[in-house]
Parts: C-alpha cells; structure tokens; sequence
C-alpha cells in the first residue's frame, strides 16, 4: 500500500451484531489508547456513550446561558418600553413595577433555553450533514435497524492501519472494513 | 430472606431519643405556655405550625406514593417503604390535633363569640359563619383523617399482602385506589388548607392558598424521604439496589417541587399586589413590614433561588449526601415558610432582642417537639415491613440493574480514567 493513500482513508469500521459485544468492543478500544472513536446503534445505549469517553458536553451550560440572556432580554424590553418609550400610568403602580414583569421574564427565559437546546444540539453534532464518510460503507444503513458499528478514524494518533485493523478483528467483530474519506 | 430486607438496628436507638426529645420540648412549650405573658397565644399559634408541618409530611408522602402506583419507575420503588411507614403516622396526627382543637378560640377570630369581634370584622364574619363554625370545622377535620386514613389503610395493606402473596393483581388494585385518591387528596387538602391555615384570618382569601400549601406539603414530604433514604443508602438493604441513577430522578423531582411551589406562591402574590383590593393586600403588608419582610426575603433566597440553582447540576443530585443537605435545607424552610403565614397573626409585641426570643422561641420547639413523636413513630413503622417491596415486578428489573452495575463498574472504574468525573 502507497503511504499517499493513507490521508483517503476515513478510518476503520467494525460491524457487531450484539449490543453487549460493541460496548465491551469499545470499552477496549479505549483501554488500548483510542480517543478518535465513534459508535453507531440503532437505539441509545448508556453505557456504550460512556466506553467511548463520551462524559460530558457543553450544552447545559448553553442552554443555561440562553435562559439567563432571554430572561435578561425579556426584562429589559418591559423595562425599556414601561419606564422609557412609552410611560403609562397603569391603576397608579410605579413604571417600574417589577412583579408584573415576572411573568414575560419567566417565558422568554424558557424560551431561549428552549431555541439554545435546540440549535445548539444541531451545531454541537454539525447538523445538518449533508455527507459523512460511514455511508460510503454500504452495509451501514444497518446502523438504524439491527446492528452495531465501532468506527476508529484515521486521524487518531495511535491510528496505524495494519495494526489497528488487527487490533479490531481480534474484538471479535462480524467483519471490519476500511472507510474513505 | 426477610430478615435480610428489614431496617438498620440503628433505628430502634433513634426512635427512643426522639421521643425523648419530642417529649421534652413539649413540655417545655407547655411549661412557657403559662408561664410567660401571652404564652397560651405563642403556644397555640406554634403548635399550629409544627401540626400542619408534619401534618404534610405524612399527607404528602401519601400523595407520592399514589403518584408511583400511577406512573411506576424505579424511584418510587427505592423509596416506596419509606413513604408508606411515613403514611402510617397519619393516626398519630390525627390524636395530636387535641391541642388545636383547646385552642381553638385563641387562634380563631371566627370561634369567639360574635359579639366579642372587633366592629369592622363583624359583618364579613357573621357571613361566613355557615362554613366557619366549630362543629363544621370538627366535623371536616374529621372527614379529613378519615379519608387519608382509609386511603393509607388500603395501600399499606395491598402492599403487605403483596410480599406475602406475589399476587400481581395487587399492583392494578393499588395503581386503581390511587387515581381517585389522588383527586380525594387534592379536595382534601384544599379545604384543610383553608380551614387550618387561611382562616386564621377569616376576612382574607386566596383561592390558590389550597394548591399553595398541597406544593409545601409535597416539598416537605418528598425532602424527607430523600433524606432518609439517604441515611439508608450505604446499609443492607438498600445498599447497593439504590443508585445515583435514583437519587438523580429523586432530585429531579425534588427541583419540580421547589418550582411549583415558587410558581403558586408568586402567582398568589402577583394577583394581589395587582388588585390592590383592601380585603386582599392586608395579607401581605402586615408580611411586608416591622421585620417579616426579611423572612420574606429568606424565603424567596433559600426557599427558592439557592436550591433551584444547586438542584440545576448533575452532579449534585446523584450525590446523595449533597442532595439530603439541599433537602435539609428545603424542610427548614418549609418551616419558615409556615412561621411567616401563621406567626403574624398571632400579634405578639414586645420590645428588644429579648423580647424577640421571648415571643418566639416555641415556634423553634413546637416543630422540634412534634417532630420528635412522630419520627418516633415513624422509625418504629419503618421497622415493621421490609425496606424493598421484593415482590413488585419492577423489582426484579432494580434487582438485575444493581447486580449489572456491580458486574460492570468495579473493573472499569480501575481500567478508565475519566478527569471529568469528580
């Protein structure tokens, strides 16, 4: 094999046919070094996200930012328009009458948080995608029926392609196939 | 395999001291009750506070014992003894209203005699007589206890039978009881709320003061399990069974209750500040001034904005011993919550710092006092039945998953290193 080829390759995929081998599939990969690791399942599987090193992401901490500025926002715009642009004395309450704020401040926060969960979900997983390489294997549209993939991409610093496809073949996997970028 | 399931022996020594200390502080309270001027004021008004707290705890617990026969789920299941022995105390509370009921005419404006009624109170009174009158209100309180008395009597019955029996019917029969008895338990405490709390000053409403209280009752009930299950978490039975998992959807819920009841407690605020009407905002502005607005302000920080923002994390709420902290925290502003509605009205002046602990100090052993009986009683029942109820069929799934997470966790927890975890 030329070493030209070896930027073209995507990476390695290894099809399981049981969840309970995938996740031990993966937990291994991990053990040995892996860190550019992806798995596919037709259903969530809690453990499986776990043996990738999947722990954390920062959407709370978005959306938890989306619901301060939207409540911030909500406020303010009372605020500006009740005390500023368009005073009215409304039943002798003071224009800055904060509890009747409450309300609309309490929406726009869900709201924001709602919109920040939403699209920030989409841009964390670089949604929508109109191309991925795993498709170019044809056996993975499997991945949403019956079926269980361990990709190990090529970037991956440990990633050297006899030796990690010998790596993934002794996991005990249905076949393993390489993937172009 | 039954004596596997029972309470930590620990239990039986906790149930000796806190009737000790139950005992000795009502006695205390009695003893100032009539030895310091407007004692028997101060004494029956504490009372009041400590009986509708613990009062809910038994209710509300009640309450989410229904929910888990309704909606199911692993939560329920871990903390399902806990409620039930909670439940059981319902007896017990329904004998300590005595007090209430001597003191009757010092904390009702509406018992006293109509003629002794200040003139501007008179007429509005004498209209709501038909309702607020002492037999009525004997006879609702009784209503009361007997239909939280017969739901607990059956739930608590099915269940026993079912860990002798296995018959899985019994899961259909409760979750059938408890449809309705959650709709009975919502009228129930609407009413109480009304009779025991809101007509401590009979010219004032609010028609949301029932689902106000129902939200505190909840809150209180379901911050009390947490903490006892909790306590419970790292001994046999439950060590093991009960998992962060549980503790995560427990204050989850635990979070739900603290916005439900913010949400009732300023949607009853916003509607009267915005009316503005004379017989609705004395209510807040006696709470709003000589002090009672700091406690006011606590419980909009403590009751509310702190707990809500702690029970925001992750992290939090799968550690168990945090969580019981938040919910320690929750149960004494429940209190809080209570002195502020209830200890205004008692209108006890006096002057200075001294003062200050003169006029208050049994609202702190009135709580205390009641809460050592029934924990008392409630550590005995916790003692009667296993802590799991082995035969539910969900408990076979809670089972596996504690046997799979000790399979799994223990290697990998060596094998990976996971900086993110704390």
């Amino acid at each position: 094999m030329k070493r030209s080829k070896i930027p073209q390759l995507y990476g390695l995929m290894a099809e399981f046919e049981d969840p309970t081998d995938v996740v031990t599939a993966a937990r291994r990969t991990y053990e040995e070094g892996y860190r550019r690791i992806n798995a596919y399942s037709p259903y969530p599987i809690e453990e499986l996200s776990e043996a990738i090193g999947f722990h954390r992401t920062i959407l709370p901490l978005i959306v938890l930012i989306g619901g301060i500025l939207g409540g911030l926002a909500g406020y303010f715009l009372q605020f500006y328009v009740h005390v500023f642009d368009y005073p009215l004395n409304i039943g002798g309450k003071p224009l800055h009458s904060w509890p009747a704020f409450i309300p609309i401040t309490f929406e726009c926060t869900i709201l924001a948080a709602a919109f920040s969960a939403v699209f920030g979900m989409l841009a964390l997983n670089k949604l929508p995608q109109p191309y991925h390489p795993v498709f170019n294997n044809p056996r993975f549209a499997l991945a949403t029926r019956d079926r269980f993939f361990l990709v190990i991409e090529a970037r991956d610093p440990k990633f050297n392609h006899e030796e990690t496809t010998r790596f993934l073949q002794s996991l005990g996997p249905y076949e393993v196939i390489d993937v172009e970028t | 395999m039954d004596a596997s399931h029972t309470t930590p022996v620990e239990t039986s020594r906790f149930q000796m001291r806190a009737l000790i200390v139950g005992i000795i502080c009502i006695l205390l309270c009695v003893v100032g009750a009539f030895l310091i001027t407007d004692g028997l004021r101060q004494f029956f008004h504490a009372y009041l506070m400590g009986y509708v707290f613990w009062t809910g705890v038994s209710v509300g617990s009640l309450a989410i014992l229904m929910l888990h026969h309704l909606s199911g789920g692993g939560w329920g299941l871990v903390i399902r003894r806990i409620l039930e022995a909670a439940t059981r105390v319902i007896p017990l509370m329904f004998v300590l209203f005595l007090p209430v009921f001597f003191g009757i005419r010092t904390l009702y404006e509406w018992a006293r005699p109509l003629e002794t009624i200040p003139e501007g109170h008179r007429e509005v009174i004498a209209h709501k007589t038909p309702y607020l009158n002492i037999p009525f209100f004997m006879g609702r309180f009784v209503f009361y206890f007997v239909v939280w008395g017969l739901l607990m009597f059956f739930l608590n019955k099915w269940s026993l039978e079912q860990d002798r029996t296995a018959e899985p019917g019994l899961r259909k029969t409760m979750q059938g009881l408890s449809g309705p008895g959650l709709v009975l338990f919502g009228l129930t405490v609407t009413f109480a709320a009304t009779d025991w709390v809101m007509s401590l000053e009979p010219e004032w409403f609010s028609t949301i003061f029932g689902l106000l209280i129902m939200a505190g009752w909840g809150l209180s009930a379901f911050a009390f399990v947490i903490i006892v299950a909790s306590r419970l978490a790292n001994r046999p039975p439950l060590a093991g069974v009960i998992a962060p998992l549980h503790f995560h959807d427990l204050g989850k819920l635990l979070l739900a209750f603290v916005m439900i009841w913010a949400y009732f407690g300023f949607s009853q605020f916003l509607l009267i500040w915005y009316g503005n009407l004379p017989e609705e905002i004395p209510w807040y502005l006696e709470r709003m001034r000589s002090g009672w607005q700091y406690v006011g302000l606590i419980l909009v920080l403590f009751h509310f904005a702190v707990p809500f923002f702690l029970l925001l994390s992750r992290n939090l709420k799968r550690h168990a011993r945090t969580l019981a902290i938040i919910a320690g925290l929750l149960m004494v502003m429940r209190l809080v919550d209570l002195f502020w509605m209830i200890a205004p009205v008692a209108e006890v002046h006096g002057g200075g710092a001294l003062g200050l602990v003169l006029n208050y100090w049994m609202y702190l052993l009135a709580p205390v006092g009641i809460g050592g009986l029934w924990l008392s009683y409630f550590a005995h029942q916790l003692r009667q039945r296993a802590l799991l109820p082995i035969n539910d069929k969900g408990m076979e799934n809670l089972l596996e998953q504690a046997a799979a997470a000790r399979h799994h966790h223990e290697p990998e927890l060596q094998g990976i290193d996971r900086p993110e975890h704390i």
